[in-house]
């Protein structure tokens, strides 16, 4: 187990290096001179001089690398050229939004996913299971800010039960809460119909195996053989896409902000695109690429956890 | 009966491939119509008809504009999938050829390949258009560029994995006993072998490409007005989601229904062509 962390760790150091060197070339080096960005080509050749030394523009590219990365290591996410004030607090306000509404999707996705999955795949080829599967194949298709869109039309403009967005702050857990249900669900729905799938062929998978047949055998009923010994081993491939699917709930929440309203990331970036504040786009992204990365690597290693053989295996 | 009739005899009876071949087939038709004909020029401004409920005149009726809904809902077919078309033929191309060279080469080119692939997650299609948007403003270059870097470790890994289990066959070996060069090989035998495999995933691959495109542009990253599009006709909708609900509707079940169709036909198509599946006929 040690040298497996080690391994991984090791990876994860690397991917995240990799990630931001990559953030950093494109965000950095391909938009050409932020100071003529923000200043406009109007600006005189001192203003721009004093701009560039001013956010450190004029040392060298691998100075300017090793510094960005220095300062993110120590929570320094440089300073935003539109509000002239530091990107963290900025962006640290929003994700206060952004990763709650992907976590409890993350959560509505699992839930709905293994219980759907594993009904599906008890009932093989019986009514409900194609009921479910024909579902989900119709989940995998609709767009989520659709299907957010849907959810207003049905839930605040004709039932009238919630709001049709906006988001009240943290001060009011309740309703912060209640804010963020049908975003979740419109986030939720079409990822927990890819994993639904990919579940229910994971149990039929396991099911087939010999040892199901023995405990069977043995005397176990239907039900204790599927519980606690089916899903233990048909989680282990579904573990792995839950990790991959983390990025596109993320990504998800950033669209889905905007059929809410939410002033989450996603509206924080899409200003900073509109104001050419190239600092908070590249924090932004550095930062949900990173926790994409880390997600991974958190998963990788619960999949250790699960999967005995993995411990004795080199990964 | 000959090969080719009993294949298009088991294909029709494919329920997936049937059914996903036939929307695929009604989302082409509409692009191609839209090409010669729409009820109403798709960027007709009329506002004295704005936001008309469906009627004989507009089906399914006009937005704050007062342009027609089903008009722009055919035209936007031609935007969704030239999008496609282009950004899954740059992923596929460049995947491919990455694919294979890992698979001919081995060593320290697929491991580089690969560890490429694996890492390209960390960005989702949202995340590079994102960057690119703040360098280069937004538009539907982006979008497909976009699409299309999030296609190639896509198309990479798979025709990799394809391609080496063709090496490890024994035909190669005579190819090579031959005198057969990697170049040769992988043309004259390889690419042959998995263009199977390459085809469905490019099916699929198209229907998150549609997707994506949707999501985009209804971000506002990607196609830019007056292009028609089902994205941004989704987040023109918004705006007036409690006075003319039937906006947000039909662009949804236009993306909807050709993803579903692509969808279809690529699991139809891959059990069409899975050796393994149909041996077990």
């Amino acid at each position: 187990m040690p040298a497996f962390l080690a391994k991984r760790l090791a990876t994860l150091i690397a991917t995240l290096v990799a990630t931001s060197i990559i953030v950093f070339l494109v965000l950095e080096i391909l938009p050409g001179d932020p100071a003529l960005l923000v200043l406009g080509i109007d600006a005189s050749p001192e203003q721009l001089a004093v701009f560039r030394s001013q956010y450190g523009l004029d040392r060298p590219l691998l100075d300017r690398y090793l510094g960005w990365i220095g300062d993110l290591l120590v929570g320094d996410f440089g300073i935003s050229y539109a509000y002239k004030t530091p990107v963290w607090p900025l962006i640290a306000e929003r994700l206060a939004l952004t990763y709650p509404l992907a976590i409890s999707a993350m959560l509505l996705t699992v839930l709905l996913a293994l219980s759907l999955g594993v009904f599906a795949a008890a009932r093989h080829n019986r009514p409900a299971d194609v009921i479910v599967m024909a579902i989900s194949q119709l989940g995998i298709s609709i767009p989520n800010f659709w299907f957010g869109l849907l959810l207003i039309l049905l839930f605040a403009v004709n039932l009238g039960w919630l709001s049709a967005g906006g988001f009240p702050g943290w001060s009011d857990p309740g309703a912060a809460l209640q804010s963020l249900i049908l975003p979740s669900i419109a986030l939720a729905a079409v990822q927990a119909a890819i994993l639904a799938r990919i579940t229910r062929s994971s149990v039929l998978e396991v099911l087939r195996e010999d040892f199901v047949r023995t405990a069977r055998a043995k005397g176990l009923s239907r039900n204790a053989v599927l519980w606690r010994h089916v899903l233990r081993n048909a989680l282990i491939p579904v573990i792995t896409i839950i990790g991959l699917q983390f990025g596109n709930l993320l990504a998800g929440a950033i669209v889905v902000e905007q059929v809410f309203s939410l002033p989450g990331l996603g509206r924080l970036i899409f200003q900073a695109i509109s104001n050419r504040d190239i600092e908070v786009v590249k924090a932004a992204v550095v930062l949900l690429a990173f926790t994409v990365v880390v997600v991974n690597f958190i998963v990788d290693v619960l999949y250790a956890v699960i999967d005995p053989r993995l411990k004795v295996h080199d990964v | 009966m000959s090969e080719a009739a009993l294949a298009l005899r088991r294909a029709m009876r494919h329920r997936s491939f049937l059914v996903g071949g036939i929307l695929s087939a009604i989302m082409l038709g509409m692009a191609l119509l839209s090409l010669v004909w729409t009820p109403y020029a798709p960027t007709a401004i009329n506002i004295r008809r704005r936001l008309a409920a469906p009627s004989p005149e507009h089906w399914l009726g006009t937005d704050p504009f007062g342009r027609d809904v089903l008009s722009q809902i055919l035209a936007g077919a031609q935007n969704s999938i030239s999008v496609g078309i282009i950004a899954v033929g740059i992923g596929l191309i460049l995947g491919t050829v990455l694919g294979l060279l890992a698979a001919a080469k081995r060593g320290w080119l697929e491991e580089l390949v690969m560890r490429f692939a694996d890492f390209t997650f960390a960005f989702p299609a949202i995340l590079s258009a994102i960057m690119l948007a703040a360098i280069f403003g937004p538009g539907t270059m982006n979008s497909i560029i976009a699409i299309a870097i999030f296609n190639i470790p896509v198309f990479a890994r798979v025709v990799r994995a394809s391609a080496n289990a063709i090496w490890a066959r024994d035909f190669i070996l005579a190819a090579r006993s031959a005198g057969k060069g990697a170049v040769r090989i992988t043309i004259e035998h390889v690419l042959p072998n998995i263009l199977a495999v390459i085809v469905v995933q490019a099916t699929i691959q198209f229907a998150l490409a549609i997707l994506a495109e949707a999501a985009l542009s209804y971000l506002g990253l990607g196609t830019q007005p007056p292009t028609p599009s089902w994205g941004r006709m989704l987040n023109e909708a918004q705006s007036y989601v409690f006075r003319a609900p039937w906006l947000a509707v039909w662009p949804g079940c236009a993306i909807a229904l050709a993803v579903l169709g692509l969808n279809l036909l690529g699991d139809g198509l891959r059990d069409l062509t899975d050796p393994r599946l149909s041996r077990q006929r």
